[in-house]
């Protein structure tokens, strides 16, 4: 068990249970890790109410996800923690590449200014669920926090879904109108509906280990090719709070799991690899990667999001960053056809943006794990031949492919057809970028509900909030001047050229993206 | 010289698995004949012989 200190969450037997009065919850979230809490709370910020179970009542044990990248902190931010996180998580922007003793290459993931969020941080996934609940415990009135309690059934119909949850008082049946299944990798509710992955499987085996240690390793992301204290294989270094630090390293296929994670084998391996520096061991893992998919996340009444809907490889950040993501584009969708303002058609275009967001992170993902582990002689040679080329020729450099770490995804082409007349670097499908205005950052002003940003022109008259900003700033550098139609989840939805659009244009740009079957309040 | 810089933008990952997905189901002898089609028809593209004798002096220096 890590350091951390474990404190279970009080299980409180169901008003199911004890005939006590049954609220009315529209959504039922299985699962309260980042996607299920992040996804309550969401919602909650929306005004929908949901019961999240959860068959443990800690948070996670070891520290699993812990590279949390940019775009999840500002979804954190407008979720109302993410300045929390990036007080206590150790704050990281630059990742070095060394092949054997030799530094070959560095680069920085966020080389300019003007941004309220890092590039990275570096949280254990305990800290993050820690912060997500009491987060949650906001909304008394809006989220069940329901511990101890498994999903063991599940029924739906075109209403509803009835979920059968055991507890240590017995069974009893949750319905709601929508379930998200935010019941991780290996998915409850995938076996029960009979949902099958997709994809490749790798078969290299990585064995994590977390060690507590003082050292003087800078807040960065060091990465090995061949490194001298793990012949032939590869190493990641990650700096964690709390003096602890994630070391990966690869083995071969044929290594046993069992003989792996015995300490008197880790370890050797970790002396090695840190130098001789004294450590405790505080949680070790031994994984195999998969890369896989469901073909749909929407299913019915039931919708999928985070690990149960997909798995990538750890090289790059991509799952927990690409769950949190699914979180903000699913939970102002729903919130809006839970409240009949939008069509559930609306549902459909989670499914189709996130499919999308999710084969970017799978090819990426692959890509470097191939690239890692090179699954044929022809292949291994142009590996080692590139990173012997990138000694002497610096354009080699970067096509070493140590992890394309987490970037928003982009869902531009993907997104309800919509004018697209800026003119400057932003376009429809875009996450917003951040820029700092007076006294804040833009990102605080925008989401949450469709919004317009104009910059360096006025906008019409509409019901919707409206920021205004000048056309000398940096937000007109990186939006360029125009009108935005911001949606919820901080993506662009719709632009225009100054005085282009007009209200009945707005209004029709809010219709498309929005599945809008109600007048604006 | 060519090589200090990387020219590829955000193809590289791409090109990089185009050009390993090539060689998927040769065998070793046929993986090294696509390899050198490749050169011949990458030599040709790049025409100009300094910087074709250049990448061949780069190549053949032994690494270090």
């Amino acid at each position: 068990m890590p350091r951390y200190t474990y404190r279970p969450f009080d299980y409180v037997a169901p008003p199911e249970l004890t005939g006590g009065p049954v609220r009315d919850a529209p959504v039922v979230i299985v699962g309260a890790g980042p996607i299920g809490l992040a996804a309550a709370i969401d919602l909650a910020l929306h005004g929908v109410a949901s019961v999240v179970v959860d068959e443990s009542d800690v948070v996670s044990v070891g520290s699993r996800a812990i590279c949390w990248a940019k775009r999840t902190l500002e979804i954190f931010d407008r979720l109302g923690v993410g300045e929390r996180m990036v007080e206590k998580g150790v704050t990281w922007k630059v990742g070095r590449l060394f092949h054997g003793e030799r530094e070959v290459y560095s680069f920085d993931l966020l080389p300019e200014d003007g941004h309220k969020m890092p590039a990275f941080i570096n949280l254990q996934q305990y800290y993050v669920e820690e912060y997500l609940v009491d987060r949650a415990r906001d909304f008394p009135e809006l989220i069940d926090l329901r511990w101890k309690s498994r999903l063991v059934g599940l029924a739906q119909t075109e209403a509803g879904v009835t979920a059968t949850i055991e507890t240590p008082d017995g069974r009893y049946d949750l319905a709601g109108r929508y379930l998200i299944a935010a019941d991780g990798s290996r998915s409850t509710i995938r076996h029960l509906m009979g949902l099958e992955f997709e994809g490749t499987t790798f078969e290299d085996r990585f064995l994590i280990a977390d060690v507590e240690m003082t050292a003087d390793f800078p807040s960065e992301r060091w990465f090995w090719f061949e490194p001298p204290f793990h012949p032939g294989q590869t190493a990641l270094l990650h700096k964690q709070p709390d003096d602890i630090y994630r070391i990966d390293l690869q083995l071969d296929a044929s290594a046993d799991p069992e003989v792996e994670k015995r300490p008197e084998n880790v370890i050797p391996r970790i002396e090695k690899a840190v130098g001789g520096r004294p450590f405790t061991l505080d949680w070790v893992s031994l994984y195999t990667f998969r890369c896989v998919r469901l073909a749909r996340f929407v299913h019915g009444r039931v919708i999928f999001a985070g690990d149960s809907a997909h798995v990538v490889s750890p090289f790059g950040a991509r799952g927990g960053n690409g769950g949190i993501q699914d979180v903000d584009n699913l939970a102002w969708k729903l919130a809006a056809v839970v409240k009949g303002e939008a069509d559930a058609a609306l549902l459909e275009t989670y499914d189709r943006e996130r499919v999308h967001a999710t084969d970017e992170n799978i090819t990426n993902s692959s890509r470097s794990t191939n690239f890692m582990s090179p699954r044929t002689p022809m292949e291994r040679l142009f590996r080692d031949q590139l990173l012997a080329l990138a000694e002497d020729h610096p354009f080699a450099r970067p096509m070493i492919n140590s992890g394309r770490l987490s970037r928003p995804a982009s869902l531009r082409g993907h997104v309800a057809a919509a004018p697209d007349g800026g003119g400057g670097p932003v376009h429809p499908g875009d996450p917003c970028p951040d820029a700092p205005l007076d006294g804040g950052f833009l990102l605080e002003r925008l989401g949450g509900r469709f919004s317009l940003l104009a910059i360096g022109t006025a906008a019409p008259a509409t019901l919707l909030p409206v920021l205004t900003l000048g056309s000398e700033s940096l937000a007109a550098e990186r939006y360029g001047r125009g009108l935005f139609l911001v949606r919820p989840d901080q993506h662009i939805a719709a632009s225009w050229a100054p005085g282009e659009a007009g209200t009945a244009e707005i209004d029709a740009a809010v219709e498309a993206a929005s599945a809008r079957t109600k007048e604006l309040a | 010289m060519d090589s200090a810089t990387y020219r590829l933008g955000l193809d590289g990952d791409e090109i990089y698995a185009e050009l390993l997905a090539l060689h998927e189901g040769l065998s070793e002898a046929e993986s090294a004949a696509l390899n050198a089609r490749l050169v011949l028809l990458l030599v040709n593209a790049v025409g100009e012989r300094s910087r074709v004798e250049a990448a061949f002096a780069a190549a053949r220096r032994p690494k270090g």
